[in-house]
């Protein structure tokens, strides 16, 4: 459709969008080559928030790295912990407590529930719409104050150790993550009628920002951008870990390829992640939170080692390499909107300026974690 | 589609080593060793067999063959002096100690570039490892069969200076645009 730009008649200007823009979520800057208020060429430039996470963990034991996983993706960093630390688990030969693993599970679920609350704040914001933002980080707050009292801490959660889990939860929070269940799944049917049915969103978004099942896999997009484009793949059912394949939930997947199918995919992802802590609840064994005979010191054995696990945006692999010494040789950190932000100068080509933002918008980027 | 079925193409397509790994204890279930000029071949396998691209990264090995002949040496020793003391239990002579292997240069130490493809359907994660000399970092690039390596590539010449021959756009992506050093390379000192 990019044709129409090359005749001799049509002049293109280039256009900066960011590295300051309300649009981008941070510090993202594209360059964009327009013909009017069509994009003839986009290109992402990255790196204005790298900090080269990859060098650090070549320069500190393999613990003194726990914290600065919650720093990548600061909207799902317990899934991250949970990335990082069961590499190395897998590495050290450690056992998990079961009950340990039970609230990894919790808390990674409720994690990303406030994620998609923020992405679909911030995501209607971009198009136009305040108010929804305002009842999302309502909602949203309860969870902070959740996870608070179990983590201490609010975005940036270093929560997860090797072997288990850094304290165990309080009385309060079992009734409060039930309340907060209860009070979510009443609020969903609003979000419904106030948002999902407007028309201006479903003109702002149905049949635009289309993305092939082809092109996902050219560019290797994972989470709610694939399943939007038809493939069920979710790392939680496709390679199992932790006690996900205890937990009875599925994986919403639309085939319509377009904005409003990863919106519907998110929004759907809500209800199954309540679905999930609430069996999480239910079936809570007792029992320690973290392992005995947790080595202090952590020295894998020589070799390389891969886990993936399913954050709110997709994929998240981390690939370490041991020496057999106390810190890691190589720590490959692979996040998914690096890939699925890829995609985005093939996408929107040919589109009109408005729309290529909803995409931006749909795919949910978070841009500390593909700067790194 | 399955995982044995990839291993045969992927034998016959021209890798060095295709083996299979224990999931639960490395977390891929392919280990393909191939020489830079066959990682095209090997690539388009993948992709043709419908495999997504994960991820693309570097290991530096700076120190790798010293350690190795500094192990090789130690394990001599070891069986020279087993040796001895079994003959002086025996009561016997100690034969004399063989002299010393005759230490040649160094061969250079590696960098190795290591390429993850995942299934959509089916889990089976293939990690295929291609290795050059450090003063001559050179392997085709795959940005063209896979548009998403095209970013994946342009970081690892960012960290570790490999160049990835053929590719479009090789300039630095979150380094500085005027970057002309390698981070993760082991003898990079700020």
């Amino acid at each position: 459709m990019s044709a129409f730009a090359k005749s001799e008649a049509n002049e293109t200007f280039v256009l900066n969008l960011g590295p300051q823009h309300p649009a981008t979520h941070g510090v993202l800057r594209v360059k964009l080559t327009m013909d009017g208020e069509y994009i003839v060429e986009a290109e992402p430039v990255l790196g204005y928030i790298h900090r080269m996470h990859e060098k650090m963990g070549e320069n500190r034991t393999w613990a003194q790295f726990l914290p600065n996983t919650g720093r990548m993706d600061y909207l799902h960093a317990l899934a991250y912990n949970h990335g990082y630390v069961s590499v190395v688990e897998r590495a050290a030969g450690i056992e998990v407590p079961e009950r340990a693993e039970y609230l990894r599970v919790i808390t990674a679920e409720l994690n990303r529930v406030s994620s998609h609350l923020l992405w679909f704040g911030a995501f209607i914001l971009d198009l136009g719409g305040f108010s929804p933002l305002l009842y999302a980080f309502d909602d949203r707050e309860h969870i902070l104050d959740l996870l608070e009292s179990v983590t201490g801490s609010r975005l940036t959660y270093c929560y997860f150790r090797f072997g288990g889990v850094y304290n165990d939860i309080d009385d309060n929070f079992v009734p409060g993550t039930r309340a907060f269940i209860k009070r979510l799944r009443d609020r969903m049917p609003m979000y419904h009628n106030l948002v999902t049915k407007n028309i201006i969103l479903m003109k702002r978004l149905q049949e635009v920002g289309p993305i092939s099942a082809e092109m996902c896999r050219k560019y290797g997009a994972t989470g709610p951008v694939c399943r939007g484009s038809g493939i069920n793949f979710d790392v939680r059912k496709h390679e199992p870990y932790s006690i996900y394949p205890e937990m009875d939930f599925d994986v919403p997947v639309y085939d319509q390829c377009e904005s409003m199918a990863r919106y519907m995919v998110r929004m759907d992802e809500i209800e199954q992640s309540l679905r999930i802590i609430e069996q999480g609840l239910d079936k809570l064994p007792e029992g320690p939170v973290m392992a005995e005979k947790v080595p202090k010191i952590i020295k894998p054995a020589k070799g390389d080692y891969y886990h993936a696990v399913e954050t709110a945006r997709g994929s998240f692999g981390v690939r370490v390499v041991s020496d057999g010494s106390n810190t890691p040789y190589r720590l490959k950190l692979r996040s998914p909107t690096f890939s699925n932000l890829s995609l985005f100068g093939e996408a929107c080509q040919g589109m009109l300026l408005p729309d290529a933002l909803a995409l931006m918008g749909s795919l949910d980027l978070v841009i500390p974690e593909i700067d790194r | 589609m399955n995982c044995g079925a990839i291993k045969q193409k992927l034998a016959a397509s021209g890798a060095e080593a295709v083996i299979e790994t224990e999931y639960a204890r490395k977390g891929f279930a392919l280990n393909v060793q191939v020489a830079p000029e066959q990682l095209v071949a090997a690539v388009s396998v993948l992709d043709a067999e419908g495999f997504f691209i994960e991820a693309v990264t570097g290991v530096d090995w700076l120190g790798e063959q010293a350690t190795l002949r500094k192990e090789a040496e130690a394990k001599a020793a070891a069986e020279a002096k087993a040796k001895a003391d079994a003959a002086a239990a025996a009561g016997e002579e100690a034969p004399a100690a063989a002299p010393p292997a005759e230490q040649g240069e160094l061969a250079e130490d590696a960098l190795e570039a290591v390429y993850d493809f995942n299934h959509y359907d089916e889990f089976c994660r293939v990690t295929i490892r291609t290795r050059m000399v450090r003063s001559k970092p050179e392997v085709p690039t795959i940005s063209h069969i896979y548009p998403g390596a095209d970013w994946h590539e342009r970081e690892t010449h960012d960290f570790f200076g490999i160049i990835f021959v053929g590719h479009p756009y090789l300039v630095p992506l979150l380094l500085p645009e005027d970057a002309d050093y390698h981070p993760l390379l082991k003898d990079f000192r700020p």
